[in-house]
């Protein structure tokens, strides 16, 4: 019989119904840090540190120990954490608001440090919990609640590319920029995340893997064409791939 | 053990070594950044972990993550930094971890300056942070009396999973005095193995969340919280009577550098045959009401004295424990002004 099995849910998930709205990317992108944990055997050792914004509740679908952290601070928290149980894996999953606004002092500072924990960083270029306002990744020209007029670089300033920030610092291990639109990326992003977690078991240097990610609710789309503004509108702005590996000793 | 001789920033530093507190985050302010320098140097001798952070927000959150491993953690500041870590508090109160704060209150608002006062009695027992929370709170009133309170903090913390915080000045984190760390109890961690974050071997995983969505848990968890102040209230009261007799006409309250200021002015009085006592809140919260009130019903007591290095917090609390029984008058230096003796002196006439 289990030799027909070709397809299950990862242990380190649970099987709760997620609150995500449909079409949105946060289920791909839990799957994959969940098979990664399981290729690697980590579940026991892994906690994770969720984020204020849609996501906050990922400990719903996560099978491991997890914290759930002030907007923003995951970073510190897992810094505090990771410190105190080296042995641990430690991973924080954080979106464009929590991490690129609010909590861009703690993820900077735990990156520079060389913090040795992973973090999953989602971008879907808009505030989805509040209810689709402007982030510090929406795109020029972007309507958002708050940018009712389409972001104005004049007085927003363009997006922030979170990949290339942190890949000026010199100390972080890895740092990558995946998308999930397509079956294609899927796939590549799954190879990043896998990459980040084993650089940490390896003891390496901080590693931060950035997800584009959709949010048709509040993009006003349906989710075919949420994955297709992706493709047409985000990789152009955001492109994907590594820009941070791990010198060789 | 013989005394040995210690600033009061260092001996809080090796004080939270002995209570077996090694994980300390902290970003430098005057005047307390001697705590970070000395920590710096002594926890990698007993292989702690030693964190300058970049900014209080930040170690605030770290304490968090480190306590939600089962360690004990712990951090120290003055007053902006407070501020700024006043949102942890709030979160760390909700989670119910264990954790220590230690505020070497200098004067404010705002920048203010470096000199002691005790400006920040709200913000230590009203709540800095946002939400129906409490920090228990305790206020020393000399060196040694710090580190006994600093290694009770830690103990304290543990026993009610809440944050507590060590209210100390400019004053005491400055000054040097012999300290005597023998006669102080080490305090034992107790198992936390039921609730802490450490990976999920043999066992379900576990959850350190502050979110209730939901109205009803909400209300449940706020109520957890205030049947555990309440345990506090019942328990952890803490106060000191010095010269308070039948025959005391004049009662002063005050906490920390400034009772100890009126302390020097009680013995004075007393050689003048004047009867004046001193009553010394040291847990500012749970506040010492009811001793309080218990002294404002004796027929002798005429009036009270509040003296804070402040423009009057402490009061409001010295109100709620008097009423209307007794007058009650109220001395207070600010901007890093130390009362002295001759001063408070000088007030006692005016009542006597």
């Amino acid at each position: 019989m289990a030799s027909n099995l070709i397809f299950q849910c990862p242990e380190s998930m649970t099987d709760a119904i997620t609150h995500y709205c449909p079409g949105c990317t946060h289920g791909i992108i839990h799957r994959l840090v969940a098979e990664t944990i399981d290729e690697l055997g980590l579940r026991e050792r892994t906690v994770g540190v969720a984020p204020v914004g849609c996501s906050v509740m990922a400990y719903n679908y996560f099978n491991c120990d997890f914290l759930e952290a002030a907007h923003g601070r995951a970073p510190a928290f897992a810094t505090g954490l990771k410190r105190a149980r080296p042995d641990l894996i430690v991973f924080t999953y954080q979106g464009d608001g929590d991490l690129a606004s609010i909590g861009t002092a703690e993820i900077i500072h735990a990156a520079n440090r060389g913090e040795k924990f992973t973090t999953i960083f989602v971008n879907n270029a808009i505030y989805g919990m509040t209810g689709g306002q402007m982030a510090p990744t929406t795109l020029p020209g972007q309507v958002t609640t708050t940018s009712p007029f389409g972001r104005d670089v004049n007085t927003a300033g363009y997006p922030i590319r979170v990949r290339e920030l942190l890949s000026a610092l010199q100390t972080p291990a890895y740092i990558a920029r995946v998308a999930v639109h397509t079956p294609r990326h899927v796939i590549e992003a799954k190879k990043a995340v896998r990459k980040a977690f084993q650089y940490q078991v390896q003891g390496r240097c901080f590693s931060l893997v950035e997800v584009l990610s959709t949010c048709p609710t509040n993009w006003g789309m349906t989710p075919i064409e949420a994955t297709q503004w992706v493709q047409d509108n985000m990789v152009p702005y955001f492109p994907l791939g590594e820009l941070k590996v791990p010198e060789e000793n | 053990m013989s005394k040995i001789l210690l600033k009061g920033c260092e001996a809080i530093g090796e004080a939270a070594v002995r209570a077996g507190a090694i994980h300390y985050f902290a970003y430098p302010i005057t005047p307390q950044t001697e705590v970070a320098e000395y920590l710096a140097r002594r926890l990698p001798e007993v292989g702690g972990v030693f964190l300058q952070a970049e900014s209080e927000v930040a170690a605030s959150n770290m304490i968090f993550g480190a306590a939600s491993a089962g360690v004990r953690a712990f951090t120290t500041s003055s007053s902006p930094g407070i501020s700024l870590m006043s949102e942890a508090m709030s979160y760390i109160a909700a989670a119910e971890l264990p954790a220590v704060f230690v505020n070497i209150v200098r004067n404010g608002p705002g920048l203010g300056g470096i000199l002691p006062s005790q400006g920040d009695y709200f913000q230590a027992t009203r709540g800095g942070g946002h939400g129906d929370y409490r920090l228990l709170v305790l206020a020393p009133s000399s060196v040694q009396e710090t580190v006994e309170h600093v290694m009770l903090a830690f103990e304290l913390a543990d026993k009610y999973r809440n944050p507590v915080m060590v209210l100390g000045d400019g004053l005491i984190g400055q000054m040097m005095e012999p300290v005597d760390f023998s006669s102080v109890p080490t305090p034992h961690p107790p198992d936390k193995s039921s609730w802490t974050t450490t990976g999920c071997k043999g066992r379900k995983p576990h959850l350190i969340k502050t979110l209730f969505l939901d109205p009803q848990q909400s209300e449940e968890h706020n109520q957890k919280l205030a049947a555990k102040y309440d345990e506090m209230r019942k328990n952890e009261v803490r106060f000191e009577k010095y010269n308070i007799d039948s025959a005391c006409e004049v009662v002063i309250v005050a906490f920390g550098t400034a009772a100890r200021v009126c302390k020097t002015a009680v013995d004075e009085l007393k050689r003048n045959g004047l009867h004046v006592g001193l009553f010394r809140p040291i847990s500012l919260f749970p506040y010492p009401y009811e001793p309080l009130h218990q002294i404002s019903k004796t027929g002798a007591v005429r009036a009270f004295l509040v003296v804070e290095m402040n423009t009057g917090q402490m009061i409001d609390d010295v109100r709620l424990a008097v009423a209307d029984r007794k007058p009650i008058a109220f001395y207070g230096r600010q901007g890093g002004m130390v009362p002295s003796p001759e001063e408070v002196i000088g007030e006692i006439h005016k009542l006597i």
